[in-house]
C-alpha cells in the first residue's frame, strides 16, 4: 500500500501536536463526504449526522496509534463506515449491502426505453426515436439550473448520491472513492454512470421546457 | 466486411458513455463508440451533455459542516489533547 503523501505526513503531525487549525481544516474538508457516505448505510440526515460526529472521536481515539498503511482518508473513512454499521443495525436497519456489493442487481437503463426505436426496428434499430437536443450554453451556468442540479442529487438513491457527490462535486479520483467506500472498481462505475444518467435526465426535463 | 453487426446502437451507446468517459472501454470497444460518435449528431449531443453535466456539477458549492457540529468538535479536540 502506497506511502502517506508528505502533506498528510504532516497533517498527522500537526494533529499529534495538538494543532486545533490542523483538525478544524480535517474537519471541514471530509464531514459533508462523510456525511453522505453515512446515508448509504443509515436511514436519516440527523442520524448521518450523529455518525460523522462520532466518527471524529474514532478517529482523535485512533490517532496515536494510526501508522498510516492506508492514506489518513482511507483509514477515516474505514472508521466511519464501521460506525455507521453498528448504528444501522442498532436502528434495526436492514443493511442495503446490494447498494454497493451488487448495485448493477436491477438494471436501470441511463435513458428511457420509450426515447429509442424498437431493437427490432427494420431499419434503424435502437436509434433515438426523440432525439436530445443541444442545451444552450448560457442555461447551463443559471442559479436555477443549479438548484435543479441539486435536486436531482438529492434524490438519487444514498449510494449513488455518495459516489457522484465524491467524484463530480468534491472532485476524488475514482481510485479515492473506491477505496473510501470499499468498492470494487465495476461497481463504482455503475453507481457513477447511473448517477450521471439520472443527473442528465434531468437537467434535460428542466431545460427542454419552453 | 460487415461492419454491420459490430455497429453499436443508440440504445447501447447510451450505456457505455461512463465507461467510455472513464477509459473503461477495450480499444476495440472505444473505437466502436468513436465510430459511432463520428455519425450520429444525436449520440454526440448525448455525450456533450453528460459532459456538461459533469462539469455543471464541478461548479456546485460543497455542502459545509454546521457550526454547532465543528464547535463541539473542537471542544472534543481540545479535551483529547489534555488527556
Amino acid at each position: 500500500m502506497a506511502q502517506a503523501a508528505p502533506a498528510e505526513a504532516q497533517v498527522l503531525e500537526a494533529l499529534r501536536a495538538g494543532d486545533e487549525d490542523a483538525f478544524r481544516a480535517l474537519v471541514r474538508e471530509y464531514t459533508p463526504s462523510l456525511v453522505r457516505v453515512a446515508r448509504i448505510y443509515v436511514s436519516t440526515q440527523a442520524a448521518a449526522e450523529e455518525v460523522a460526529q462520532e466518527t471524529w472521536l474514532g478517529v482523535l481515539n485512533g490517532l496515536p496509534r494510526f501508522e498510516g498503511r492506508s492514506s489518513l482518508r482511507t483509514w477515516i473513512f474505514r472508521i466511519l463506515t464501521n460506525i455507521a454499521k453498528t448504528r444501522a443495525k442498532r436502528d434495526g436497519r436492514t443493511l442495503p449491502f446490494s447498494a454497493l456489493s451488487e448495485p448493477g442487481r436491477v438494471p436501470e437503463a441511463a435513458v428511457d426505453a420509450d426515447r429509442f426505436l424498437d431493437p427490432e426496428h427494420p431499419r434503424w434499430p435502437g436509434h433515438w426515436a426523440l432525439k436530445p437536443e443541444a442545451w444552450p450554453e448560457d442555461a447551463l451556468v443559471a442559479g436555477e439550473t443549479r438548484e435543479k442540479l441539486a435536486e436531482a442529487i438529492e434524490a438519487l438513491p444514498a449510494a449513488q448520491r455518495a459516489v457522484i457527490s465524491l467524484r463530480d462535486i468534491e472532485g476524488w479520483s475514482s481510485e479515492e472513492v473506491r477505496n473510501a467506500l470499499d468498492l470494487s472498481e465495476t461497481n463504482q462505475r455503475v453507481l457513477l454512470h447511473r448517477a450521471r444518467s439520472k443527473v442528465r435526465s434531468a437537467l434535460e426535463s428542466y431545460l427542454d421546457q419552453p | 466486411m460487415t461492419v454491420d453487426v459490430e455497429q453499436l446502437s443508440c440504445r447501447e451507446l447510451v450505456e457505455l458513455v461512463t465507461d467510455y468517459l472513464e477509459g473503461a472501454l477495450s480499444p476495440v470497444d472505444t473505437a466502436r463508440f468513436d465510430d459511432h460518435i463520428g455519425r450520429c449528431g444525436a449520440c454526440s449531443i448525448y455525450l456533450e451533455q453528460m459532459r456538461q453535466s459533469i462539469e455543471v456539477l464541478g461548479h456546485l458549492p460543497v455542502d459545509a459542516v454546521t457550526p454547532e457540529a465543528e464547535r463541539d468538535l473542537l471542544e472534543a479536540f481540545r479535551g483529547w489533547r489534555a488527556s
